[in-house]
């Protein structure tokens, strides 16, 4: 397929469309997953089961007043909430849903991703020090060191499937794991590869992602209970709404890419019809864990998230990555 | 070492149990209610505001004694009566309870030996003006008569 005007455009187009109508309906599977957690019926008034909800609050949003409060710095200020929404965009890109419909694959698709991947910590840290408020400050630097903390054992946990697959092509990652769920990177089973560390990989990818994303019960950097709302507490109207929906999309990215690395991607389990629900399946079944671990956990401290992060995760995914190494030469 | 491995799987294992928690919670039949569709029903001892207990015929027992206007700690109750040509007891022609000063002490209910008024279960009484506070006793129960 060529590179032409309106290929790009629709792509664009379904790119948003797809992020914008995840963002909103993970709002109300978050909101009816809680009330259902917490014995209570969720939304309920618009619509059947409350299914209008996300398009009201869209247009409550959209129709609110823009407030750039004094003192702020103007241009940081306004350019941080589309930051938080452009990278999650861009990424969707190169994700592949099933052998045929991806973008545009790159044969460096898992960087890109980790890549602009980082860039969502930078609109956190320019939302909330553009803001000219305490709170705001001090969630982005929890924000900051949240994310330089996770990401490493996140992308060390990357290198070891990398070094597995031996691509970062995601198509090709995906190639390497068809045929039933026993080919899957998250089982010690894999071919010639008797790595009993792959599953706890796995858990520590999908923490590090929960961290990622900002989610309970690492949303240290929104903690209501201590910092209002954290970098968004000056945002108003839509500047907040691109931030919230930037978290969700960030939530869709994270799990498609759990999938893609630990899953099997668009793979079967029992090797029938694989194809894109199979995807959509995997990543829909991670997204409701990470609202039932949302709505099981108390939001940690920084200081034990830290620690988690460095003195557990790192170390473990290290030796993971160091024993995949030398079963890979070894074997 | 020991330790380090040890706290890491009980922590995990705690937060398999906290999941089981919530898992099952999930499917147990919701508990709230939809407040402006269903309400709770009042418990037989709630204390709303005063109202007056209608006889046989829906006229009140109140015989305009004015035990409850002098037990009145806040002054809230004023009441008067006539006595018609021929009858034998006092007729109840307004019974006035001012609700923004009363605060439910019950003194009223208490004093009433012709066991006239009791506690309403009403609690939904939100309103911008204070006049709305003012209840005629006398021309709610005529409205519950009918």
């Amino acid at each position: 397929m060529t590179l032409t005007f309106i290929n790009v455009v629709a792509a664009v187009i379904i790119a948003i469309a797809f992020v914008a109508a995840n963002a909103a309906y993970l709002v109300w599977a978050e909101r009816k997953g809680a009330g259902f957690i917490q014995r209570r019926p969720g939304p309920l008034e618009n619509g059947p089961w409350g299914l209008l909800q996300p398009p009201v609050d869209g247009i409550k949003l959209m129709t609110k007043q823009l407030l750039i409060p004094g003192g702020v710095d103007k241009i940081i200020f306004v350019i941080a909430p589309v930051l938080a929404m452009f990278p999650t965009i861009v990424s969707f890109v190169t994700i592949p849903f099933s052998e045929t419909i991806v973008a545009h694959n790159m044969n460096i698709g898992l960087l890109m991703i980790f890549v602009f991947g980082s860039m969502s910590a930078m609109a956190l840290l320019m939302g909330g020090w553009s803001s000219r408020n305490k709170y705001s400050m001090i969630s982005s630097v929890r924000a900051v060191s949240q994310a330089v903390a996770y990401e490493i054992p996140m992308l060390i946990t990357t290198i070891t499937v990398v070094l597995i697959a031996g691509s970062l092509d995601l198509m090709e990652i995906v190639g390497k794991q068809t045929g039933g769920f026993w080919h899957w990177n998250v089982w010690p089973l894999k071919a010639g590869l008797f790595n009993i560390l792959m599953p706890v990989s796995f858990l520590i990818f999908f923490v590090c992602s929960l961290a990622e994303t900002n989610r309970a019960p690492f949303d240290l950097g929104e903690a209501e209970s201590e910092l209002v709302a954290g970098f968004h507490t000056e945002y108003s109207s839509m500047g907040f709404g691109l931030f919230f929906m930037g978290e969700y999309a960030n939530i869709v990215i994270g799990a498609c890419l759990t999938t893609i690395l630990f899953l099997g991607g668009w793979d079967c389990p029992f090797g029938l019809f694989p194809g894109v629900w199979w995807f959509i399946i995997k990543i829909y079944a991670l997204i409701c864990t990470f609202i039932w671990i949302r709505w099981t956990f108390p939001r940690t401290t920084i200081y034990s998230l830290l620690n988690l992060s460095w003195k557990v995760l790192i170390p473990i995914s290290l030796f993971n990555l160091l024993l995949t190494a030398g079963l890979l030469k070894v074997f | 070492m020991l330790r380090y491995f040890n706290d890491i799987l009980m922590g995990l294992w705690s937060l398999i149990i906290g999941m089981g928690i919530t898992f099952r919670e999930f499917f147990k039949p919701k508990v709230t209610l939809l407040y402006p569709h269903q309400s709770v029903k009042m418990p037989a001892r709630y204390r709303g505001h005063v109202e007056l207990i209608p006889d046989d015929e829906g006229q009140p027992l109140c015989v305009v004694c004015g035990m409850c206007e002098k037990a009145c700690p806040s002054n809230c109750i004023s009441i008067s009566g006539e006595k018609p040509e021929g009858s034998k007891r006092k007729v109840l022609t307004s019974y006035i309870l001012d609700f923004t000063k009363c605060s439910l002490c019950g003194s009223c209910v208490d004093s009433c030996n012709f066991g006239a008024i009791r506690y309403t279960k009403e609690y939904n009484l939100a309103s911008t003006r204070k006049e709305d506070y003012h209840f005629d006793l006398l021309k709610r129960l005529e409205e519950s008569k009918k």
